[in-house]
């Protein structure tokens, strides 16, 4: 789960981690409100979506007047923003965040995550601020300084130092940054964070840090205990039909091609999807229906897949363990008695009493369900249903 | 010969007594696997499905000799089961639960490995024998005996794979699911010396999905030390880039973790990368024949 980077400048606050100070704002008029509340004679109207790349897209904008604000925020307001990571259809923008000026003497970039192969925290550092660090770290990896803090003894002052030194800061900045960094890690664990990223943290001239940008990334299996971060989702910001898919226990993903599948496993249904690929076809969805494939279920997985107006075919592929194939069979005849399924259904079902199965579905009838006996049958007739063949 | 169980393994449930802990404990059974006990923390002293409840691993562990667990017990409550099976000095922990929180896992493991014990998963199938001793959820009937040894960070497709399998007339040694989670136990790195070293597994699949980078460090590690053959397969090659697919750990970050560049490390590497999960069996009857 992810949060806008005012919520995460809000967590930011918390601990002492140096931001500048701003307000939330839904409409032109509470934007002129929060800069005059801000005072000065100069504010930024950021965009507020879960997307990197706002100020290339026209989503950060510097205001001189409350009238600017003004001019600023309503252009912002409302529009599809489009940045490299929202999609070519863009974001729709609620909300901007109004904040203060300041004045910007350095740019780096700051990031803590996960490292999966240390199976610790890591911590980065740059002094490219505000490019990409995929993009650093492909063309200039030596401008990335790193390190791994172990979650036993956490942050410690040398973690600091080794950031500090490799960014070329002079002696007298280093206590400064030190304490940010450890703050932040602070921030990180407390909150079961993914990632945090600020790109760019700022030096002013008065030798000071700031995290100019925030973004949080959070443990979706950590959620349960944290509050806090839970009443900051923005479901506004996620696909509806992930959400809807989530309430009945499927994992779904929209993708663009017309194989609606339909499995059980994670990883059968991503080996599911790259088999249509593989047959020549495009799946149209990931879908996990999880361990027990019930009617109510399979038929939540066909609503769902049929939302989407390209799906042309579609392949269930189960593999029966613990949950029997015949019982599957049934919860796929009975689906289509609760929902209106009109594009022709592949299905294989392997495992336990898959036999019996594939009598059952032979036997219901049913004009548009169409039997496999393995995975890449499957995967050809779905590919080819789809195709109109 | 197997890697890590075999049918004189001696295993004890955490979270015996909970419902998926008692369903699964009674299939195992079923299966052959010496099930010697349970722990339900306040339950101990009684018995559940004809074995021994104790309230905690250190006197399951002293009354029963169970040298693995298996653990059932709710995602909050996982970090806590591990390092207390690891206190006991269990040698192994086989952790079925999904949905733990990887902070939690990241202390746990750190905990284990300090302990001298391993662990598998969590979020995983969890480890099997055939015909000896099974471990996990998966269903034992597909798993018919035999030369092939297999790793898998997926449920399903670990099942997929075995059917296979046994439908080209091959059978299996140990098949571990490894769990698809961000922090796992025991991974490709470590299982690959051990099906090496296993005179009975003749060959090795193993089933890699996007996000992480243990798939190329297996490469690097088969290509320096593994004699057997092996088959592969990376699961989500249609993935799109950013998006989590099901699994906790299975997301490309940062143009990192592609099915691409893995299918590519494990083929420099001499290992015979199927595009297809379909193919699986029949890969692998190829590379027998050899």
């Amino acid at each position: 789960m992810n949060i806008h980077e005012y919520q995460a400048k809000e967590l930011f606050k918390k601990y002492n981690v140096p931001t500048l100070r701003g307000h939330i704002a839904f409409t032109p008029d509470e934007a002129v409100k929060a800069a005059q509340e801000l005072g000065g004679n100069i504010w930024v109207v950021k965009a507020q979506i879960h997307a990197g790349g706002r100020g290339l897209g026209g989503g950060v904008k510097l205001a001189k007047s409350t009238s600017e604000v003004r001019e600023m925020a309503s252009q912002i307001l409302g529009m599809q923003l489009v940045t490299h990571q929202t999609g070519p259809e863009g974001k729709l923008v609620q909300k901007v965040y109004i904040e203060e000026g300041a004045d910007i003497k350095k740019e780096y970039y700051l990031g803590l995550l996960l490292d999966r192969a240390l199976e610790m925290p890591i911590m980065m550092a740059s002094t490219e601020g505000g490019m990409a660090i995929e993009e650093v770290a492909h063309n200039t990896p030596e401008k990335i300084i790193k390190v791994s803090i172990d979650p036993l003894t956490g942050f410690q002052s040398f973690h600091g130092r080794k950031l500090a030194f490799g960014l070329g800061l002079p002696v007298e900045e280093i206590n400064t940054f030190i304490k940010f960094a450890a703050a932040l890690y602070r921030v990180y664990m407390d909150h079961d964070a993914e990632m945090i990223e600020i790109n760019p943290l700022v030096k002013t001239g008065d030798g000071k840090f700031l995290a100019l940008d925030a973004k949080m990334g959070f443990d979706n299996n950590a959620l349960y205990r944290q509050n806090q971060v839970n009443e900051m989702r923005d479901l506004s910001e996620e696909e509806p039909t992930e959400i809807e898919a989530d309430k009945y226990g499927l994992s779904y993903i929209k993708l663009d091609g017309n194989v609606g599948c339909m499995v059980n496993g994670a990883g059968l249904a991503m080996g599911t999807m790259d088999t249509i690929n593989y047959e020549g076809g495009r799946p149209a969805n990931f879908l996990d229906v999880g361990g027990s494939a019930s009617a109510e279920t399979v038929a939540k997985g066909f609503d769902i897949i049929l939302k989407d107006p390209n799906v042309k075919a579609i392949f269930v592929n189960i593999f029966g363990g613990i949950v029997r194939c015949d019982r599957v069979a049934n919860g796929i005849i009975e689906a289509t008695k609760l929902t209106n399924v009109n594009v022709p259904v592949i299905v294989r079902l392997d495992g336990t009493n898959a036999i019996e199965a594939a009598e059952i579905l032979n036997n219901a009838g049913i004009a548009n369900i169409v039997a496999a006996t393995d995975l890449a049958d499957g995967a050809r007739k779905a590919v080819a249903a789809a195709k109109g063949e | 010969m197997s890697i890590l169980v075999n049918k004189d393994t001696k295993v004890i449930v955490q979270g015996f007594t909970g419902k998926e802990g008692t369903f699964h404990a009674e299939q195992c059974m079923a299966y052959g696997t010496q099930i010697v006990g349970g722990v339900t923390p306040g339950k101990g002293g009684q018995e559940h499905l004809g074995q021994p409840v104790f309230n905690t691993v250190a006197e399951a562990v002293a009354a029963t000799g169970a040298t693995v667990s298996m653990i059932f017990v709710p995602p909050a409550f996982v970090s806590d089961a591990v390092m207390e099976a690891a206190d006991a000095g269990i040698d192994l922990a086989v952790i079925i639960t999904e949905g733990a929180p990887v902070k939690d896992m990241m202390f746990a493991k750190a905990y284990a490995v300090k302990k001298n014990m391993k662990t598998i998963g969590p979020n995983c199938p969890g480890i099997i024998t055939a015909e000896e001793c099974k471990i996990g959820i998966m269903p034992g009937f597909i798993f018919k005996k035999g030369h092939v040894g297999l790793i898998s960070k997926s449920g399903t497709l670990t099942y997929e794979s075995a059917n296979q399998v046994v439908n080209e007339g091959f059978g299996i040694t140990t098949a571990v699911g490894i769990g698809g989670d961000p922090i796992i136990g025991l991974s490709y790195k470590q299982l690959l010396p051990m099906f090496e070293a296993d005179p009975e597994t003749h060959a090795i699949v193993m089933i890699g999905e996007i996000g992480g980078d243990l798939e190329i460090q297996a490469a690097a590690y088969i290509k320096e030390h593994i004699t057997k053959p092996v088959v592969a397969f990376i699961a989500g090659q249609t993935a799109p880039a950013g998006k989590r697919m099901g699994h906790a750990g299975a997301i490309i970050s940062g143009g990192a973790g592609t099915a691409a560049e893995k299918m590519a490390a494990l083929e420099a590497a001499g290992v015979k990368v199927v595009v297809s999960p379909a193919d699986i069996g029949k890969a692998l009857a190829e590379v027998m024949k050899k």
